[in-house]
């Protein structure tokens, strides 16, 4: 069944920096999904557990978080412990029943780099995939 | 501290899911600190348990508060606070909150939301072990103040036993044999001799084996 996703993507400022450029048309223009809204934040470091699980009772059908490269964290250890924080997510879903791959890290060098675009075309194809949340009903 | 750790959400989910609204209460003792049923895990669980229910096609609601503690007759007195806003307690506090809640509210349905799992302390961030059974009969001036009933597997007084290789326990190579490391720290202090000190048979009541324990302190009761 073909359905449009609602995918949240949550980007530290550094690793995103370029990608709001233009207003974001640069963006566009890249092909990046027109499914993903990109919350901006100082560092992935700064997100909670909650944060990520708002995003789904809010009616995300995948969450993703995109920050520095782990060895290279502007904040130094933040997107390390974004990553922790997405597995500890990613765990309650599975416990919940539901597919660890709604949620996911990705650690990327910072600007407007292609990977940004390639690993949001992949959540978007992989969240087609899955089809709706289960929390949406 | 007492140590916890969130049961598994499905556990949890349905144990309210008949519930149109919940207090998940947090306590600001033990589990705040072990992280396993301060505020922020209150919050996070609440979110799971809106979620899991969700799933399940119905709605929750969930009030998310906290007492100082949970294992004080005068702290429970302020869920009277909450009246109306809940069919149920979902307790992130260890067994003892869950059974306290339970002991003075006859009218409250409290779930615990947490595995209750020892007495410890934190070796490493996000890293807990267990240092003290609660046996009610100390014999730490005897060990080097290492706990054999906590710490070792087989919680033998006279150790170690035949299992101990290279200063690890039988039972996994990452465990240390405590009874090794009380022979090393006893001659540290030049007192291995009290290695070969046969300790007697030991009587278990004062661990609950005779019932459940109970202190009662004269100078204190009003």
């Amino acid at each position: 069944m073909s359905f449009d996703p609602a995918i949240t993507l949550f980007s530290c400022h550094y690793t995103s920096q370029q990608s709001c450029a233009e207003e974001g048309s640069e963006l566009e223009k890249l092909g990046f999904p027109e499914s993903i809204k990109l919350v901006r934040v100082p560092c992935t470091g700064k997100l909670q557990i909650t944060t990520l699980l708002d995003a789904f009772e809010e009616g995300a059908d995948g969450v993703y978080v995109v920050g520095c490269p782990e060895d290279g964290c502007h904040n130094v250890k933040g997107s390390a412990r974004a990553a922790k924080r997405v597995t500890a997510v990613r765990d309650a879903l599975v416990e919940l029943g539901v597919e660890a791959g709604r949620v996911e890290m990705y650690h990327l060098p910072r600007g407007l780099h292609p990977e940004f675009v390639a690993k949001g075309k992949e959540m978007d194809s992989r969240i087609r995939d899955l089809g709706p949340s289960p929390f949406n009903g | 501290m007492i140590v916890a750790e969130r049961k598994p959400m499905a556990e949890i989910v349905e144990m309210v899911k008949d519930c149109k609204k919940v207090l998940v209460l947090a306590c600001r003792g033990c589990v705040t600190v072990c992280s396993a049923g301060g505020e922020r895990e209150a919050e996070i669980i609440a979110s799971l348990i809106r979620l899991g229910v969700k799933k399940e096609g119905k709605k929750i609601k969930t009030t998310v508060a906290s007492l100082v503690r949970q294992c004080d007759r005068e702290y429970i007195d302020e869920i009277d606070q909450w009246q109306g806003e809940f069919d149920a307690v979902v307790s992130t506090a260890c067994g003892v909150g869950v059974n306290f809640i339970s002991n003075l509210r006859k009218d409250t349905m409290v779930y615990p939301a947490l595995n209750t799992t020892f007495f410890g302390g934190s070796a490493e961030q996000g890293e807990w072990m267990e240092q003290c059974a609660g046996c009610g009969d100390c014999v730490l001036h005897l060990t080097g103040g290492l706990c054999p009933v906590a710490r070792c597997a087989k919680s033998l007084m006279n150790g170690p036993c035949g299992g101990s290789v290279g200063g690890k326990c039988e039972i996994n190579k990452d465990v240390e044999c405590i009874w090794q490391s009380i022979h090393d720290r006893l001659s540290s202090f030049d007192r291995s001799a009290q290695m070969e000190v046969i300790a007697p048979i030991r009587d278990w009541s004062t661990a609950g084996h005779g019932g459940p324990r109970k202190i009662v302190r004269e100078d204190l009761t009003v």
